[in-house]
């Protein structure tokens, strides 16, 4: 019904290996590029821009480098709180150290630097392998979070120990952080990062590292037997992992929060994106986008409901019903689909194909 | 399956674009939102801090129909102490009400950073009563912004006035330790207390705890069994507080010789912590006890009527009482800025300049029924912490009760530091300070 | 040099309340490869419910037994709602479940027995007990020496339940090879619903050992984090590990913090001095120190 393709054939390889080979998901990804990019902002008020959307963004874009390492490498990592923080404090320091710097150089610079930071912390992956790696990155998530509260440096000496994102334009005076900026310039500014960057994870994960990275997480040894080298395929995944965090991190404090303090990124922060991963669907950039909306959205929503519906609910009872609620629809969904959102969509495509026969 | 999530996200979503389906709002009401914690791990803070300010605020519509005949109407959003959700309730209400919220009180570190710039580009007043960033006296740089009664700072300025007044005058040669939460928050009185330590000749010893500090036993080794300072003072927050105190009586520490910051001077953090922590002293910005015109007032309007959101026992807790002033001190300003602009809901433009006005006088304090319970305060478009005074307090057991007089601290040495760090804030920020003149 | 074994006396103290919370973690993993991120609300709505007993009016034995039964029910609800439906899923997928099991005891709990501080006072002795130790004294708290003892008779008895009798041996058997335990009738289910009750009874332990200390209240969940390196590095299948890991652990943090820090001039390390401390360890023994040897098959 919705998918016809009798009819599409592809006569080039180019074109066969489309990330969206069938035109009906191009319509529809276009369709949705536009919502988000017009429809949105137009429409949206500002405690749905602010507080839904713009979260939502950076912690899909977390979750995508998250996923990077976990899903597709299929190393446990409990460290990206410290690798968005590394982000974070980088951009700070570049910032305001070198005031005429780009906002997007600045951007692209703290990603590095949370790669280098997050090479460093993936070295015991070699040795150390499962549940037991989250001792490395747990070690790195506390050790960077007490570093950037120890010393003054990286706050330049604020007394308060914070750090406050400095207004920067994007071009001409268009300024796209800190709360100077408006907050629609700030949520087009998020999307094109978000945009930009999870296309760039899908066609990584889709060409050769990406394939080196799943060899390795189905089985090192056997990946390695057939000439994978096992530390530069995972070392280049905690790289491209940490970098992904580490804009996230900058984003976070640049255009969402305005200032932060290092307890913003920290264990719980890991945890948070580790569940989105995970229930969005490991090895899934689509996943994360999922995931981040089930575990950022779902439980404000929850919160919400009873006011939207005209209820009044005590406060208290309310957060508690939230945390029950929320609970149990996470073991909801895995039991309905363990390996996360991103399948169930998946599934969902192939009725929608089939319709109406069952098969 | 697919369809009905499908259909429920759908309506899930059109209620959130569209957004605030229309909440019960009356006109003529004034409109305050509560930021409150009342679940999560700091909880048993939150409660009564909670319970006061609403109280407060509702004795005050029924006993006097509001301020000035105006009603004030508070919607309550629990934060959880998060600093997420925080942003996202301050962004939820808002623009509740005629006039949409006129001040937030964030009551959380973490959330008033994340505010300080949003409300002030929403010109909504922020009161961060006894927490938040110090520098942000400076009402130049941070317009909206009030740390009124005092700041940390001033805080760690007082406990020294204090400990120098029972050293007999001269603190030279002694030593003082500050325990405190290894963040933002417990970082704050260290300049101060360094600035201070190199003026008065003692010897300043740091002990950072890691949040959320429910192992201090390294840290409290040190202090009892090794350096043995003549003080110690604390930063702590939640249940870093009590197992400080537990920890403390257990290496044997001399519990009047230990004095905690406001936050670590409340119910929930003593009587956990049992009979080992009779003796602890606490800084105060207020008084405890429930003696007050203002006490009587609530029980007799709310709670006779079985209206009150605490349990009658409650009513009068350091921390309860803690939310009846800063409600005060926020309605005081309300008031300020009715008296130019009318007697009517006001929107957080107005509302600031009432707070920069507002002058608390020991009359009207004695009006408003918290006589002996705050100190008066003046504020003005430079000085946005207002002169206020704290005293010290001390736990028997059973209750708190002031043991001092209200000690002024030391603006004169303050000031400048607030200055310096407001305007490197300013000059992060590429802000030009308004004049104030 | 008194001060150092005095240290070295309290650090190894706390890392037997370590190892207790560890514990638990180590049952459940043992048994159904089950990494438990609700461990600390276990422990935490355990602790919760003994305490609101109490305060209900029961004597502390009553109490304790019926917290007791209020664990096996938690037990037998998890393993029907959640591990049989999951079963022979992926371990991430069975540890994300439990994140789902950590919101709802959260928010049950609080639902049930309110937010506030509750002060557990069930006589164990808090006074502090100096030891003679050369021109000096040693100085230790009873309640960790009490915690200690109770952590020793708890190994004590899960070592006999594993050892000696006929569970003992089932539960074995399911943690070497689920399917062939099965094929030899040792019904699954059954021996699930024993482990996590187990390992719930283990919680409430550390619960009334963390609560005298703390108080009871919502914080208590967060011991599991101090948990993590412990079991890290004892290893995720040994009970003498989380034991010798609590112990390592507790010890090598306060020394580090007192000794260690000053220094390289730093405060406030022993938190990843411990995760770093592991991470040594385990980069010569990947397994942990006393884990199982992980055998790598092509």
């Amino acid at each position: 019904m919705f998918y016809r393709e009798a009819g599409q054939f592809h006569t080039s390889y180019i074109a066969d290996q489309a990330v969206f080979p069938i035109p009906v998901d191009r319509i529809a990804i276009a369709a949705f590029a536009v919502i988000a990019a017009v429809a949105i902002p137009m429409l949206g008020n500002e405690w749905f821009l602010s507080t839904i959307m713009l979260p939502f963004l950076i912690f899909a874009l977390a979750a995508i480098g998250l996923n990077i390492l976990t899903g597709y490498c299929g190393q446990l990592s409990l460290g990206t709180g410290g690798f968005m923080a590394t982000g974070a404090f980088a951009a700070f320091k570049l910032s305001t150290a070198f005031p005429d710097l780009h906002i997007l150089i600045v951007l692209l610079l703290s990603g590095l630097i949370a790669a280098l930071v997050g090479i460093a912390f993936g070295l015991p992956s070699l040795r150390i392998k499962g549940f037991y790696l989250a001792v490395a990155t747990l070690a790195a998530q506390f050790f960077l979070i007490w570093m950037f509260n120890k010393y003054g440096w990286f706050t330049n000496y604020s007394a308060s120990g914070v750090i406050s994102a400095p207004p920067r334009a994007i071009f001409g005076d268009l300024l796209v952080t800190s709360s100077q900026a408006s907050l629609e310039a700030r949520y087009l500014f998020a999307l094109g990062i978000v945009v930009v960057l999870a296309i760039a994870a899908k066609n990584m994960a889709r060409s050769r590292i990406g394939r080196m990275w799943m060899a390795i997480r189905d089985m090192d040894i056997a990946a390695e037997i057939m000439g994978i080298r096992p530390l530069r395929t995972k070392l280049s995944a905690f790289a491209f992992s940490s970098f992904y965090c580490g804009i996230a991190g900058a984003m976070w404090a640049f255009l969402h929060t305005g200032t932060v303090e290092p307890l913003a990124f920290d264990v719980n922060r890991s945890f948070q994106i580790l569940f989105m991963v995970i229930i969005g669907g490991l090895g899934s950039i689509l996943g994360s986008f999922f995931g981040a909306a089930f575990i950022v959205l779902l439980p404000i929503m929850l919160n919400n409901a009873p006011g939207w519906l005209g209820y009044q609910v005590p406060t208290d009872l309310l957060s508690h019903v939230e945390f029950m609620v929320f609970g149990v629809l996470i073991v909801f969904f895995l039991i309905v689909e363990p390996a996360g959102f991103a399948r169930l969509w998946q599934i969902g495509k192939e009725k929608l194909r089939r319709w109406p026969f069952p098969y | 399956m697919k369809a009905k999530t499908l259909a429920l996200a759908a309506v899930a979503l059109t209620i959130g674009v569209t957004g605030t389906v229309a909440t019960a709002q009356a006109e003529g009401e004034q409109f305050i939102p509560a930021l409150v914690y009342r679940s999560g791990p700091y909880a048993p803070n939150g409660i009564p801090f909670a319970n006061g300010f609403g109280d407060y605020l509702a004795m005050l519509n029924a006993r006097d129909g509001g301020v000035n005949g105006v009603k004030i109407v508070t919607e309550e959003c629990d934060t959880g102490y998060n600093t997420d959700r925080g942003v996202e309730c301050y962004e939820r209400l808002k623009n509740n009400g005629p006039t949409g919220a006129a001040v937030v009180n964030p009551l959380s570190t973490g959330i008033t950073y994340a505010l300080i710039e949003r409300a002030t580009a929403d010109k909504i007043p922020v009161i961060s009563m006894g927490y938040g960033r110090a520098d942000a006296s400076d009402g130049r740089v941070f317009p909206y912004v009030f740390t009124l009664p005092a700041t940390y700072w001033a805080g760690a300025d007082v406990a020294i006035q204090y400990i120098q007044e029972q050293e007999g005058g001269s603190l030279k040669g002694k030593k003082i330790a500050l325990v405190y939460h290894d963040s933002a928050y417990g970082k704050e009185p260290i300049a101060t207390l360094e600035a201070l330590a190199a003026e008065k000749g003692y010897t300043f010893l740091k002990y950072p705890v890691a949040h959320p500090g429910l192992e201090q036993k390294a840290t409290w080794l040190q202090i009892g069994r090794r350096d043995r300072p003549d003080w110690t003072l604390m930063w702590g927050w939640g249940v870093m507080n009590s197992t400080a105190i537990k920890e403390a009586a257990a290496v044997g520490y001399p519990m009047d010789k230990f004095i905690g910051v406001w936050w670590s001077g409340a119910e929930p953090d003593v009587r956990p912590a049992g009979d080992a922590s009779k003796g602890y002293k606490s800084l105060a910005l207020h008084g405890p006890g429930a003696d007050s015109k203002a006490h009587a007032d609530i029980l007799k309007s709310l709670y006779d009527a079985g209206k009150g959101l605490a349990e009658r026992g409650a009513v009068g807790e350091v921390l309860y009482n803690r939310g009846m002033i800063n409600a005060a001190y926020m309605v005081e300003g309300i008031r300020t800025a009715q008296a130019r602009f009318g007697n009517k809901p006001l929107s957080g433009e107005q509302v600031q300049w009432g707070l920069e006005n507002m002058e608390y006088t020991e009359a009207e304090i004695e009006k408003d029924g918290l006589a002996g319970l705050i100190s008066p305060i003046r504020l003005s478009c430079l000085d946005h912490e207002g002169g206020g005074k704290a005293r010290i307090q001390q736990w028997d057991g059973e209750k708190w009760s002031f043991i001092t007089d209200w000690y002024e601290p030391n603006r004169g040495m303050l000031r400048p530091m607030y200055e310096a760090s407001a305007a490197q804030y300013a000059k992060e920020q590429n802000l030009t300070p308004r004049a104030c003149s | 040099m008194a001060f150092f074994v005095e240290t070295l006396l309290n650090g190894l103290l706390t890392g037997v309340l370590y190892a207790l919370v560890a514990l638990g973690f180590v049952l459940i993993f043992k048994a159904s490869g089950v990494f438990n991120f609700a461990q600390g609300s276990m422990v935490l709505f355990a602790a919760l419910t003994f305490v609101g007993l109490i305060e209900f009016g029961l004597p502390i034995l009553l109490a304790l037994l019926v917290s007791v039964a209020v664990m096996v029910a938690v037990a037998f609800a998890i393993e029907r709602a959640v591990l049989t439906p999951l079963v022979n899923q992926p371990q991430i997928i069975l540890f994300m479940a439990t994140i789902g099991v950590f919101y709802f005891l959260d928010g049950f709990g609080q639902t049930i027995w309110g937010s506030d501080i509750k002060q557990l006072d069930i006589g164990i002795p808090q006074s502090p007990i100096f030891i003679p130790f050369g021109e000096g004294d040693l100085l230790v708290t009873e309640i960790d020496l009490f915690a200690a003892g109770v952590g020793g008779v708890l190994v004590l008895v899960l070592a006999i339940l594993f050892q000696k009798t006929k569970v003992g041996r089932a539960l074995r058997a399911v943690a070497d090879d689920h399917q062939a335990a099965q094929s030899v009738g040792i019904p699954l289910r059954s021996v699930w619903t024993i482990v996590w009750a187990v390992a719930g009874i283990v919680g409430l332990f550390a619960g009334i050992m963390w609560g005298s200390k703390l108080g009871v209240q919502f914080s208590l969940s967060l011991v599991a984090l101090k948990a993590l390196p412990v079991l890290l590095l004892g290893g995720l299948t040994s009970i003498p590990g989380a034991i010798i890991g609590g112990l390592i652990i507790g010890a090598g943090e306060k020394l580090a913090e007192i000794f260690v820090g000053p220094l390289i001039g730093a405060q406030a390390i022993e938190d990843w001095f411990a995760y770093m401390l592991a991470m040594v360890v385990l980069m010569v023994r990947p397994q942990g120190l006393f884990g199982e040897k992980i055998i790598e098959r092509v």
